[in-house]
């Protein structure tokens, strides 16, 4: 064979790889999305099939269309939510990742706090809304304060894990550089820590979602807790499960967001390979 | 990988003076455990000594006091007659494992000492680039870490430690974790890398063979707590290659430790 030929098959060779990669990537995208869609044909045309009316079971596009219908309602308390969430997760997240540091850094601080932090983590914090309507009220802070507490937590074990796992002998490697320990930090310590910090993140943010939509089911006159409250109440389950969606979205989109600040944050150690 | 010489410039190597240098670490339960006996070693600028000693001898000890990275608890250790009491600036270690950070490119963790002493990175960025060349890895700068080999890695580890053009090196047992071959060309490598910047160099292992290929001066240490149990002087030309490995003085130097690690029950005849 020349030498031509060679670099033609070698090409060709490359092609096909690159095509089959291309068809699995397609198929593993299409994965989600596919099952997601038979769930939602059962369910569509199962509830006729059984008999169910709206007011047990609405179908699918019966909630969608609803949604589109009240969608002003359903935005105004939606945004309420999400304020409560995203106020109650930065707390959290900035309180955490420092309560973590303080851990770390000091043994007296951690002998006296960690072992309260970790009894506070059994008390059923959805037990505690209704004491804090008493201490807060009604409005914003009981809803924005459940969701902080809920989200505190894992924070703090996940940055205090993510510290204490670093190698001892990176530490040793940047002191035989002559780093203090504010260096140390930074270069090292830090930037190995920052995946665990952003598993803590990712857990907690569905977390504070959990806690603003507790916060107004005890006591609200806004948000999708408190509207999917009043529909039950009213037997629109339509309503209800539309305002359900919406709650499970903002999940879902807190969730991604932070996935989309990690992925430009911290180095994928996978993406390297 | 042939490694090209001359792109760096000779090094000014330090002198190093260790006396009665002792550890004792304080363990969990509570007792003492003493990882040095007195140990006194004079080291001349741009000596080459390997240190070769049993597992658990304190190696690695008497290298992270030599650093700078762990306290002692008597003696003296005077580089360049200056007295040790924190890392060096002068000194540059590699450890057994490369160390590498795997968020930073190679050329990144090359610079990674330069950023920490605080000096001017581009004066710098050239004489890392040479390093690189020079342990044939030239066209991988802007690599991460998990894209090279487990010897790949440990040059990488090892133009990091020389970036700084310290006077002292400090190895620990940095080709423990390859497997033989790479070994064999790494320890090859060292040897004219070494040739071409002539620094002081402390060279711990635990191969007898590597060290008497490598050093200047073989140091011996017992088992636990370490001391010094022989000195001794290789006088083979260099470079030495793999055939100086069949001279008859390379094979007494080995007969003569080996004979020691019998007499200290290290190794048994069976
Ligand atoms: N930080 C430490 N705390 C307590 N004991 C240690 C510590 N580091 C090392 N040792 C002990 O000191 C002895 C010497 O260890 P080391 O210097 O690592 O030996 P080597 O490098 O020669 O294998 C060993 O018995 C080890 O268990
Ligand atoms: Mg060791």
């Amino acid at each position: 064979m020349t030498h031509t030929e060679i670099s033609d098959q070698k090409h060709q060779e490359r092609r096909q790889r690159r095509k089959r990669r291309n068809v699995r990537l397609l198929v593993e995208s299409l994965a989600a999305p596919t099952v997601a869609i038979i769930v939602l044909a059962l369910w569509q045309f199962g509830v006729p099939l059984l008999g169910l009316s709206a007011f047990i079971l609405p179908t699918p596009l019966q909630i969608v269309e609803r949604i589109g219908t009240d969608y002003r309602l359903l935005l105004n308390n939606t945004l309420v939510t999400l304020v409560e969430t995203l106020a109650g997760f930065a707390i959290a997240a900035v309180g955490g990742v420092i309560t973590a540091f303080a851990i770390f850094y000091s043994r007296l601080f951690e002998r006296a706090v960690y072992p309260l932090l970790v009894a506070m983590q059994t008390i059923p914090k959805v037990a505690l809304a209704p004491l804090l309507v008493l201490y807060l009220g009604y409005d914003f802070a009981p809803k924005c304060f459940l969701a902080f507490l809920l989200a505190y937590f894992p924070v703090v074990i996940a940055t205090v894990v993510g510290l204490k796992a670093l190698d001892k002998g990176m530490v040793d490697l940047v002191r035989s550089m002559g780093a203090n320990e504010w260096q140390t930090f930074i270069k090292i310590r830090l930037p190995a820590a920052l995946p665990n910090i952003f598993g803590g993140l990712k857990v907690a943010v569905s977390l504070a979602v959990i806690g603003a939509v507790i916060g107004e089911y005890v006591a609200a006159e806004r948000g999708l807790g408190y509207l999917q409250l009043q529909a039950s109440s009213q037997f629109d389950t339509t309503l209800s499960f539309a305002s359900l969606i919406i709650i499970a979205a903002i999940g879902v989109v807190t969730f991604w967001a932070i996935e989309l600040v990690e992925r430009r944050a911290v180095f994928q150690r996978e993406a390297a390979k | 990988m042939n490694a090209l010489v001359g792109a760096t410039r000779k090094l000014k190597g330090v002198d190093v003076a260790i006396t009665n240098l002792t550890k004792i670490y304080q363990t969990r339960d509570g007792n003492d455990l003493r990882a040095l006996d007195p140990v006194s070693i004079a080291i001349t600028p741009g000596q080459f000594v390997a240190i070769v000693g049993p597992s658990g001898c304190g190696k690695s000890t008497l290298l992270s006091l030599v650093a700078g990275i762990s306290p002692r608890t008597s003696g003296t250790i005077l580089i360049d007659g200056q007295e040790v009491r924190r890392p060096h600036p002068k000194v540059g270690v590699v450890f057994q494992t490369d160390l590498l950070l795997y968020w930073r490119t190679v050329i990144d963790n090359i610079l990674l000492p330069i950023e920490i002493k605080g000096w001017d990175r581009t004066r710098y960025t050239a004489r890392a680039d040479d390093l690189l060349a020079q342990v044939g890895l030239g066209g991988f700068a802007q690599k991460f870490p998990s894209e090279l080999s487990g010897g790949m890695r440990q040059r990488v580890a090892i133009c990091r430690a020389l970036v700084q053009e310290p006077g002292l090196l400090l190895m620990d047992e940095p080709f423990g974790a390859l497997d033989a071959l790479t070994r064999e060309q790494m320890i090859s490598d060292l040897q004219t890398m070494w040739l071409s910047v002539k620094n002081t160099v402390m060279f711990i292992t635990h191969s007898i063979e590597e060290a008497v290929f490598l050093a200047d001066r073989v140091l011996v240490m017992s088992p636990r707590p370490g001391r010094i149990d022989i000195d001794l002087h290789i006088q083979i030309e260099r470079p030495r290659s793999w055939k100086s490995r069949l001279e008859s003085k390379f094979v007494e130097y080995m007969t003569q430790i080996h004979e020691i690690f019998e007499a200290r029950g290290v190794l048994t005849n069976s």
